[in-house]
């Protein structure tokens, strides 16, 4: 692996900036936790591992409209990963897309919010996931769209590194490329699992700046659990004109919760039910310490 | 492979070979002009290809419009993604490739990327069924087959290059997912001798018979129509029902033409799995109707490579080889068998 040290936090940022994404990634763990908490399971791992990533695309990246989700010049959020559903939902909630009471009908019959993302059933979900390596494509044809038609919105894909197993994530990434797709904002949660294991046993990623950098893409690597590592990174990918741009995020899964991010890593996490109120309790101390 | 004397003209197993009949009137690239000129009144419409843009007749538009096409590359799951996220922004796209790679290949972006959200995008599948006699790998035997289970999407099965025309701006008006069979280059013109305008949705009576109803899709509709002028020399009256669209099927015009006292033949240019001759099957035993029928298309396996007469003569495709079926059907024999006949001399 060549992950780049994260810069250090001194790095002429608005401290202000970074407390607020700061309480905003606690909120979305928060959420997170609470709806988990409902179904008694869940992606909860990868939620509180991303919730940072998270925190800084809702409130420092994405230009929306959390009232009217349709807005056309919207930015696009495009989560490929469905089964991160909990954390986007969490997301939504902070940023005012969703009301926070909804949470709770997470999974239920009925809800607006089922557990893997449907572009049909929740506001600001824009498309549907659950078969991995489509979301890339689809950036890929709404920002030769939306160049096409002079509009300056741009395309945010959230992908996982088990994603990239999917040929179809790397057929997209040469298109991106190949027209010059700078309106392409690609996100990758690498917590190195995946369904059956670690990502290394099951098909190595490894190399990744080296790979995305060779597909013509702007690539920078961070710590995707540091808010002012994310942020510093987004700004520099901001300076390629003629290229899509890749955030390569490590987080770690169950990051915030010192009980989960320490337990044996599981695709699929299982949290006992008296365990969550521990949770956030150790979330809050965390955070306010 | 067949093994000839020197002194014998060969066939060809080339990749595109037409099936016009010596001295038929044809159009060029109808799916092209149609495309070009539908373009010039709607500027949302953009087209796509997967490295096939002059094998699918898209090469016309890109020349016309070159600044709405868009070149995706030999990559045909990120160009069916691509075509949806330029729908979910507002333009109406057609993306061409081969029938194989648009089903086979990028299914799951067709169905979930697509189809799910009730896109208006516009597949386009060129070499459907057994219109090349490269072999498997390119004889899309089974596209309808594939697509017919995915719910939503519209199922076109052009006959001749007055369906293709008539289709491109129907297949763009429809607020839904499409996927057309393409038939590319020198396309025949058959139906314009008819009284036929085509709607999608809806099956044509092209002319009527007492003895034989052939109910029949795509280059099969001018097959079935040159099998019933030939046999009215002999006095048995055969009537078409052309079915351009598969999906949704005409299922009330089928089961008002499938009277009891004639002979029901199905004819398509496709595996007898799960395509035209099934749906009509199936339509007429949900009806009740108890009728004799039988089923002319591609038997289930994977057919040879070679020169497109050959192969539409040895699979029961040709002209000859229906006149065959109609007959043997007529007089008593299985009309249900799926196995090919063996190629007339």
């Amino acid at each position: 692996m060549t992950a780049t040290a994260s810069p250090p936090a001194a790095t002429g940022l608005d401290p202000q900036r970074i407390e607020r994404l700061r309480d905003s990634a606690y909120r979305i763990r928060r959420h997170a936790l609470d709806m988990g908490e409902v179904q008694g399971q869940g992606y909860i791992g990868q939620a509180l591992g991303v919730a940072d990533v998270l925190a800084v695309l809702f409130g420092d990246v994405l230009n929306l409209r959390p009232t009217d989700p349709e807005w056309p010049e919207r930015d696009r959020f495009l989560l490929s990963i469905g089964h991160y559903a909990i954390a986007a939902y969490a997301a939504f909630a902070e940023a005012g897309i969703l009301p926070v009471e909804e949470l709770e009908t997470y999974g239920s019959d009925e809800s607006r919010l089922p557990m893997s993302a449907m572009a049909s059933y929740t506001p600001g979900m824009e498309i549907s996931g659950g078969s991995l390596g489509h979301g890339l494509g689809i950036a890929t044809g709404m920002a030769l769209g939306l160049r096409h038609q002079g509009r300056p919105a741009r395309v945010v894909n959230l992908l996982s590194d088990g994603e990239l197993n999917e040929g179809a994530t790397w057929e997209a990434a040469m298109s991106c490329a190949h027209h010059g797709l700078s309106n392409v904002l690609a996100v990758v949660d690498v917590n190195a699992l995946q369904a059956d294991g670690p990502t290394a046993g099951v098909l190595r990623v490894d190399h990744l700046t080296d790979k995305w950098t060779a597909f013509g893409w702007n690539a920078r690597r961070v710590d995707g659990n540091d808010v002012a590592a994310l942020l510093t990174a987004l700004d520099e990918l901001r300076d390629a004109p003629d290229r899509p741009s890749v955030l390569l995020c490590d987080t770690r899964p169950g990051h915030g919760v010192p009980m989960l991010e320490t337990r044996e890593k599981a695709h699929f996490l299982r949290v006992e039910a008296h365990e969550w109120q521990i949770a956030r309790d150790q979330l809050t101390e965390g955070h306010q310490r | 492979m067949t093994t000839a004397t020197p002194r014998t003209k060969l066939t060809t197993s080339a990749m595109i070979a037409s099936f016009a009949d010596p001295g038929q009137r044809t159009a060029p690239a109808p799916f092209g002009h149609a495309l070009a000129a539908l373009a010039e009144e709607r500027p949302e419409i953009v087209g796509l290809s997967a490295d096939l843009a002059k094998y699918t007749d898209m090469h016309v538009f890109r020349d016309a419009h070159p600044d709405r096409f868009f070149q995706m590359g030999m990559a045909e799951q990120v160009m069916l993604g691509a075509a949806a996220g330029m729908a979910e922004v507002g333009l109406v796209p057609f993306a061409s490739t081969y029938s194989v790679f648009a089903t086979r290949r990028a299914y799951d972006f067709l169905c979930l990327d697509i189809a799910e959200p009730g896109l208006n995008v516009n597949v386009v599948g060129g070499l459907p069924g057994l219109t090349t006699g490269y072999g498997p790998s390119h004889q899309a035997t089974e596209d309808l087959a594939i697509l017919r289970g995915c719910p939503g999407l519209t199922i076109v099965d052009p006959c001749d290059s007055v369906d293709i025309a008539a289709a491109v701006p129907a297949l763009a008006e429809h607020d839904g997912p499409t996927y057309l069979r393409l038939l590319r280059g020198s396309v025949p013109t058959v139906l314009d001798e008819y009284d036929y305008r085509f709607e999608l949705g809806k099956a044509a009576e092209l002319r009527t018979g007492r003895d034989v109803l052939l109910i029949s899709s795509g280059l099969m509709t001018m097959r079935a129509l040159q099998a019933a002028a030939r046999l009215e020399a002999d006095h048995v009256d055969v009537a078409v029902l052309h079915v351009p669209t598969i999906k949704p099927l005409d299922r009330e015009a089928i089961v008002r033409a499938a009277r009891p006292d004639r002979l029901v033949l199905t004819c398509e240019n496709h595996t007898v799995i799960g395509g035209l001759g099934e749906a009509v099957g199936s339509t007429l035993a949900l009806a009740g109707l108890s009728t004799r029928f039988g089923q002319v298309g591609l038997p289930d396996e994977f057919l040879a490579a070679g020169a497109l007469p050959t192969l539409h003569d040895r699979y029961g495709l040709s002209t000859d080889a229906l006149v065959a079926r109609i007959r043997a059907g007529l007089d008593g024999h299985t009309p249900w068998a799926a196995e090919p006949e063996p190629a007339s001399a």
